[in-house]
């Protein structure tokens, strides 16, 4: 089980969420439902439609249908395709077995949620949806939630040099545009209209459901048994589960294998968790220095 | 290759071998600013001690080599923003969940103070406003050199999360023997001792907790034996000893020892601060450092 | 089978997850392993043009199993007809029909009719004997007195009964041998066969769902009518969650076809007329209308079409303008146009929102005819590759073509896309969907509707005033719509009312009934009549599903009438009661006296269902009441097809026009009438056993993805489609990429007699190797979608392919060709020519 001691942990609530008080909403999430995705990417394009994201680079990668091959910066929605050999469904002899897993990856909005942790800036915000966007007018590119985040998926926008950028005059001074960091918002300006996000919106099939948490964790279990019964091979939950290490997911996952094999981690955990042990370590050796450096004029001048 | 604890080996699928994390976006003057703070950092120290210890021309050259690094450091670390107009955002809040977010205020502090004490020092004027920015600086000082270790260790980067116990001692004890190592050289060893000996004091510590922190990191610490990183620590422990070994001994009277002692620490400190820095990016980029461990620990949850 | 919905249909292949997840079983039947594979039940894979062959298996397996449902078989289908005793089939001639003439390379039909009957011939054409094209969309059925055949039996015994000859044409078509045909397994298949048995009958109903897979072959219409059979055997057409669906997804291709913009139809499926025939409206009539069915009122669809045509101008005495209409001569199909194109034939032409420069077969081909055109219009959201050919194209590059030789004066007109304009789209289903303009048009765009609407004007404004004869057609058109807006963009509801129809006295028609031969009603087409009924936009409804029964009715429309399953009187039994509760659709309602339903019942609202029609009755009234398949002359679904084919009367297994293998079946390899160009632009691989057979071994079909559309026009132009898939690729089995040395990511040449491109290359398990025989028999999978221009760019898969057809409907044969593939890039400039001549065989 978790081991946060913050309150917010407690009520099993995303924190910085019940601040809101009065003006909180349901909290809004995810429950992308893997089996039934048909690989089409109509959620990266409504994606990329609705919030204007740049093109991410014409790349042909070779790995099954995947040529966006990762969240980031100018990818919030990235649709992972599997090959491999084995059935769908029971036990299959014969090496003709084939299965394509294909899956629509997206933030994750943490309940404990690492980029709003780090952020110094106060940009990453926890919404009244309970989710976790950052203000791009806040925002100063200083990149920290990068590396904080468990799945990878916030990255720095920098727009490839175009012609008629100006010469790099140092290497220090040569910054494109747009230097911020942005990430999957939930389409928090369509939450504040009563829609759902253009991702949910343009999904054919409703592998990607968009609703309340609460509600879509119980849809999910009910589905994952359904799934079980019928004997697809590997379904399971990820992310639905309040005790995990990041204190479950606002947008969680019905996959059909280890997290792995699609590139998410098996067992992510928000870094903060480990911040007051690392508090009192920074506080230690910083003592330690203070002392080791009065030690150090015993022994006079010389 | 380590052993696993459980059944977990280091063999695991991955999704076309591509790294799970994100790479920092950071850019050469982050470790650069992290050798700089440090030396900011451990300066106020060392200025604050000479100044009650009555060693004035230690003093004064702590003081302003400290207010150097404490200012150039802020400049470093506005030119890696992404929107470097926009670098005063940092002091929007104080958040102590986040280390940027504490240090930057530490910073602010820190540098605000050593300049405005360096700057009363050069006009000899306001001592006591001198002396209370000194006492700041001071302050600021120690919780300067080692917070930078837990800026790094709270991410999600293994090679730097699971050292989180080691970071901050580590790059204290870098700040402490760069700091020392700038001092000594640009004093006669007559005035240098404390410094000196400081410097030494902290290539050891640092030699050891780096031996330390690889080896309780195991299986994710081979980063460090490996490509950049490993290049980069080999270089700085080589360049680390054997300057300290030079203060130690014949640095103690030659100046020109002295002189190629500090250097060779200093550098040694830089490409310390630098493997660690690209000890991140090599942990990030190979999935199976954020996945074995995962998974290792997985199993150890589920078989209690 | 021959589509990949999920891939091309995204969006309404929800419903077929929605059926899966209600435990439907789906199966994909298909040369490779789709993301349709991934999410059905099962995948078959095939050999590329084996379809016949496993349909022709599932036939045989209904029929040795007892399977079929017989009591709408015997009453509801051609089955107990006795055809005459002329009759061959290619059990007895090696793979040929009674008829074949192979001085004419065509069929002559007579001995395919129904014993006591005589071949009908299509509107407006000269011969009756020969072409079964010519009986295409007019030949229902020969003189068949009150709708019924002369001779039949019941009990479906008689040798020269359909039953028995269907029987016997599929005996051999076991599964062992449908197994070594088609490179599946035993098992597989009869898994596929076993279950769509049982998944059909009076509590269960099974589709079949098709799309170019199918059509994109010589036989592919026959592969469809394979298809038919089977439904029409397990009871399966005009039933709720039965029938055939052919999916038309490019955005209103079912209305391009509609609205004819095929050389031979006329709106509604009108035949054209031929300048072979007798001239005279009457004549067209009589040859066009059907004794029985609802073919019997030709006269009223084409005389109301004349008047919305021709309005005022077009009077009894003038048989309505119809000398006004243009006659053909016999094909002028698009590939037999370019062909003239190379011959100097055409001066000009005129594109819009195509691009066959990639989108064609035999892109060569087609580039150096547009290359001998005086004049090129081309209206496109983009500058495609049809409209850059002059500078940018293969031929180009290799010097086949100069910039500064070529003639053609191309002119480039920017189009209005689909948001900028009102209209409607017709598609899979018959549905006709209305949607409004968001945006206006930049700059010069203009929609279709404003390009020849004002092109007609500006014509008509020239030629006002002349006396010249010749100019009267086009100056006694109506053709006066209301216009709006700055551009005066025409009013496109104002069109659809004039499709829907109207009375003398302007009144909107409520439908297709209504129109009339005299000259009193106008309709621009038939079918359509009723989508405007009271001057309501009936395209225009969006009633949301879930506020209606399943078939939606207050969604849109559907032609005809607002029916959405076509023939849907066969849902209930010859009584008028639903086969079963759980299947009910429409049933006769006894009190009422009318047949009612969930959906629009397809057939004669007060028709009961012992109707038995007088001597004299005509047209619709000619049919029984306990027949539903009201478009044929004898109301029956037809396994055998007397007429109306070109190609026979019954599927065959045929092997593709370039095929690795010879055909297992038959010593006829081939269709025998497929129609071909001995061209030396078209020149072709040989096939199977022919000498040089193997400089091109393997099977290549090609195909599209989700992320791209057709030629590419509106996709590679397109950041964030262009980025989903960057780069032209193949798919080859690891197998393959070990036998020819092909490394995954790196690049590959793939070539044919016609030419060669190169494609990265993806090596996957899922692209099925054929085992048959005892050898290995490769496929090549192509995208088809790329060309030398917009964000990304590469090698046109058409290139490779050769411009032979289906002989009924010219359909170029791209889903199942040969070619060869080898590790690296392609020659380039003049050495790209070379190479391709190098490779072909003495």
């Amino acid at each position: 089980m978790s081991d946060f001691a913050t309150l917010a942990d407690i009520t099993g609530h995303p924190d910085g969420w019940d601040t809101y008080d009065a003006d909180r909403q349901p909290r809004m999430g995810f429950f992308t439902d893997t089996s039934i995705c048909i690989g089409c990417k109509a959620c990266e394009v409504a994606c990329k439609e609705w919030n204007v994201v740049p093109e991410d680079g014409l790349v042909w990668t070779g790995e099954s249908y995947d040529n966006t091959s990762a969240l980031g910066a100018n990818s919030w929605r990235h649709v992972a395709f599997i090959e491999q050999r084995k059935p769908l469904r029971g036990e299959e002899d014969g090496d003709d077995a084939l299965r394509w897993l294909m899956s629509s990856d997206v933030c994750k909005h943490c309940t404990h949620a690492a980029c709003l942790d780090v952020c110094p800036t106060g940009s990453l915000i926890r919404t009244e949806y309970g989710t976790v966007v950052v203000q791009e007018d806040i925002c100063n590119g200083c990149g920290y939630c990068v590396p904080a985040c468990p799945f990878g998926v916030l990255d720095r926008r920098q727009l490839p040099r175009k012609q008629d950028d100006p010469p790099l005059a140092l290497p220090l001074l040569g910054k494109r545009e747009d230097g911020r960091v942005w990430k999957c918002t939930l389409c928090y300006d369509r939450l504040k209209g009563g829609h759902e996000p253009a991702c949910a919106k343009a999904c054919p099939t409703d592998s990607i459901q968009f609703g309340e948490v609460d509600e879509l964790r119980e849809r999910a279990k009910e589905r994952v048994q359904k799934l079980e019964a019928n004997g697809w091979n590997g379904a399971r939950l990820y992310g639905d589960d309040p005790g995990d290490g990041v204190g479950g997911f606002g947008a969680f996952f019905l996959l059909l294998d280890e997290p792995e094999v699609y590139g998410l981690p098996p067992d992510p955990v928000v870094t903060t968790k480990d911040l007051p042990e690392m508090w009192t370590t920074t506080a230690l050796a910083a003592a330690a220095t203070v002392v080791v450096t009065a030690l150090a004029f015993f022994g006079g001048r010389r | 290759m380590s052993e696993s604890i459980t059944g977990v080996g280091t063999e695991m699928q991955s999704y076309y071998g591509r790294p799970i994390l994100k790479e920092p976006v950071w850019q050469p003057e982050i470790p650069t600013y992290f050798f700089t703070g440090g030396v900011a950092g451990a300066c106020s120290l060392l200025h604050g001690f000479a100044r009650v210890a009555g060693h004035e021309r230690l003093a004064k050259t702590a003081l302003y080599v400290g207010a150097a690094a404490d200012v150039v450091s802020p400049a470093l670390l506005v030119s890696d923003l992404g929107r470097p107009e926009r670098f005063l955002n940092m002091l929007r809040v104080f958040k102590v969940s986040s280390p940027m977010s504490v240090g930057s205020w530490i910073l602010f502090v820190s540098a605000g103070a050593s300049a405005t004490a360096a700057a009363l020092e050069w006009l000899g004027m306001l001592r006591p406003v001198r002396w209370a920015a000194e006492a700041v600086s001071f302050a600021a000082g120690a919780p300067l050199t080692t917070y930078t270790g837990t800026l790094l260790a709270d991410t999600a980067i293994p090679v730097w999360h699971d050292a989180r116990k080691e970071l901050p001692w580590l790059f204290g004890a870098s700040a402490a023997a760069s700091a020392g190592a700038a001092t000594t050289i640009l004093l006669p060893p007559g005035e240098a001792g404390p410094a000196r000996r400081l410097a030494v004091a902290g290539v050891a510590a640092e030699l050891g907790l780096m031996d330390a922190m690889e080896r309780r990191l195991g299986f994710v610490g081979e980063v460090y034996k490996q490509d950049a990183a490993g290049k980069l620590a080999r270089a700085s422990k080589a360049l680390t000893a054997a300057g300290g070994a030079l203060l130690a001994t014949r640095g103690r009277r030659s100046r020109s020892a002295a002189v190629a002692g500090g250097a060779l620490v200093l550098a040694g400190e830089l490409a310390l601060r630098w493997s660690v820095f690209r000890a991140g990016f090599q942990s990030a980029r190979d999935p199976r450092y954020t996945v074995i461990p995962q998974k290792q620990r997985k199993e150890r949850e589920q078989s209690k | 089978m021959g589509s990949n919905m999920a891939e091309n249909h995204p969006v309404g292949f929800q419903w077929v997850m929605e059926a899966r997840e209600r435990g439907a079983h789906v199966f994909h039947v298909d040369p490779r392993f789709t993301r349709t594979s991934a999410m059905a039940t099962n995948w078959v894979g095939i050999r590329a043009g084996s379809d016949i062959a496993f349909l022709g298996g599932i036939i045989n397996y209904i029929i040795e199993n007892e399977c079929w449902f017989d009591e709408y078989v015997k009453h509801y289908t051609n089955a107990p007809v006795l055809i005459t005793d002329g009759y061959e089939d290619t059990e007895d001639l090696d793979g040929l029909f009674s008829g074949w003439d192979p001085q004419t390379n065509e069929y002559d039909i007579t001995t395919w009719a129904y014993r006591g009957t005589e071949p009908q011939t299509a509107p407006g054409k000269k011969s009756s004997a020969t072409r079964g094209e010519q009986s295409g969309h007019g030949g229902h059925g020969g003189g068949l007195s009150h709708g019924e055949p002369p001779e039949e039996d019941e009990s479906l015994q008689d040798p020269r009964c359909v039953f028995q000859i269907v029987k016997r044409h599929y005996a051999r078509y076991t599964p062992e041998v449908v197994a070594e045909m088609c490179g599946c397994s035993v098992e597989d298949f009869l898994n596929v066969a076993k279950t769509l048995c049982e998944s059909s009958g009076r509590e269960r109903t099974s589709a079949f769902v098709y799309a170019v897979g199918w059509t994109q072959h010589t036989v592919g219409v026959q592969i469809i009518r394979a298809a038919a059979i089977i439904q029409l055997l397990l009871g399966n057409i005009g039933r709720p969650g039965g029938g055939i669906v052919a999916l038309r997804g490019h955005a209103s291709i079912q209305g391009s076809t509609d609205l004819a913009t095929l050389f031979n139809i006329l709106p509604g499926y009108l035949s054209m007329p031929q300048s072979a025939a007798p001239p005279g409206l009457d004549e067209y009539i009589e040859r066009g209308t059907a004794p029985a069915g609802w073919w019997g009122k030709l006269d009223t669809f084409i005389v109301s079409m004349l008047k919305a045509w021709w309005g005022p101008a077009a009077t009894k005495e003038n048989d309505f303008c119809f000398d006004y209409l243009p006659k053909i001569d016999e094909d002028h199909s698009e590939y037999w146009t370019f062909t003239q194109m190379l011959e100097g034939k055409v001066k000009g032409y005129l594109i819009a929102g195509e691009n066959p420069a990639v989108g064609s077969a035999n892109g060569k081909l087609h580039r150096l005819g547009l290359a001998k055109l005086d004049w090129l219009v081309v209206r496109d959201l983009v500058e495609v590759e049809t409209a850059a050919f002059w500078y940018d194209s293969p031929e180009i590059e290799s010097g086949e073509l100069k910039t500064e030789e070529i003639p053609t004066e191309v002119f480039f007109l920017p189009a209005s896309s689909h948001v900028e304009k009102d209209g409607s789209f017709t598609n899979t289903q018959r549905l006709v969907q209305w949607h409004y303009k968001a945006v206006d048009p930049k700059e010069d765009c203009r929609s279709d509707l404003w390009f020849y609407y004002h092109l007609g004007r500006k014509i008509r404004e020239k030629l006002d005033g002349s006396q010249d004869p010749k100019n009267r057609p086009i100056l006694d058109l109506t053709w006066h719509y209301p216009t709006h807006g700055e551009e005066q963009e025409p009013s496109a509801e104002a069109v659809l009312a004039e499709m829907n129809g109207s009375d003398s006295a302007g009144q909107a028609l409520a439908g297709y009934k209504l129109l009339k031969a005299d000259g009193s009603t106008a309709s621009g087409c038939w079918l359509y009549s009723g989508i405007y009924a009271d001057d309501v936009n009936m395209a225009a409804r969006k009633k949301p599903h879930w506020e209606q029964s399943f078939t939606a009715l207050e969604w849109a429309w559907a032609w005809p009438m607002n029916r959405r399953i076509l023939y849907n009187r066969a849902s209930a039994d010859r009584d008028g009661n639903p086969w079963s509760e759980r299947k009910r659709l429409v049933w006769w309602d006894a009190d009422q006296k009318k047949w009612t339903g969930i959906d629009t019942p397809d057939y004669d609202e007060e028709k009961p269902p012992g109707y038995e029609p007088p001597d004299d009755a005509k047209g619709p009234d000619a049919i029984k009441g306990d027949h539903p398949f009201i478009m044929q002359s004898d109301g029956r679904g037809w396994l055998y097809v007397p007429q109306g084919l070109m190609d026979g009367p019954l599927p065959t297994h045929y092997e593709p026009h370039e095929s690795p293998l010879r055909n297992k079946l038959y010593s006829q390899q081939a269709s025998p009438d497929r129609q071909r160009f001995d061209i030396p632009e078209d020149p072709h691989n040989p096939s199977a056993d022919e000498a040089g057979a193997d400089a091109y071994p393997y099977v290549v079909t090609t195909y599209r993805l989700t992320e791209h559309h057709t030629a590419g026009g509106m996709s590679r132009f397109v950041p964030y489609l262009s980025e989903l898939q960057p780069a032209m690729f193949c798919e080859v089995h690891p197998d393959l990429a070990r036998e020819r040395g092909l490394v995954h990511g790196d690049w590959a040449t793939i070539f044919t007699a016609r030419s060669a491109i190169e494609a990265r290359v993806l090596v996957t398990d899922r692209v099925k190797p054929i085992r048959t025989n005892g050898r290995v028999v490769h496929q090549v999978g192509l995208p088809y979608h790329w060309g030398s221009r917009g964000l990304t760019t590469g090698g046109s898969a058409n290139d490779l392919a050769h411009a032979v057809l289906d002989p009924n409907v010219h359909i170029q044969e791209v889903k199942a060709f040969t070619c060869d593939i080898r590790p690296g890039r392609r020659p380039r400039g003049s050495r790209l020519p070379a190479f391709v001549r190098e490779r072909r065989p003495r």
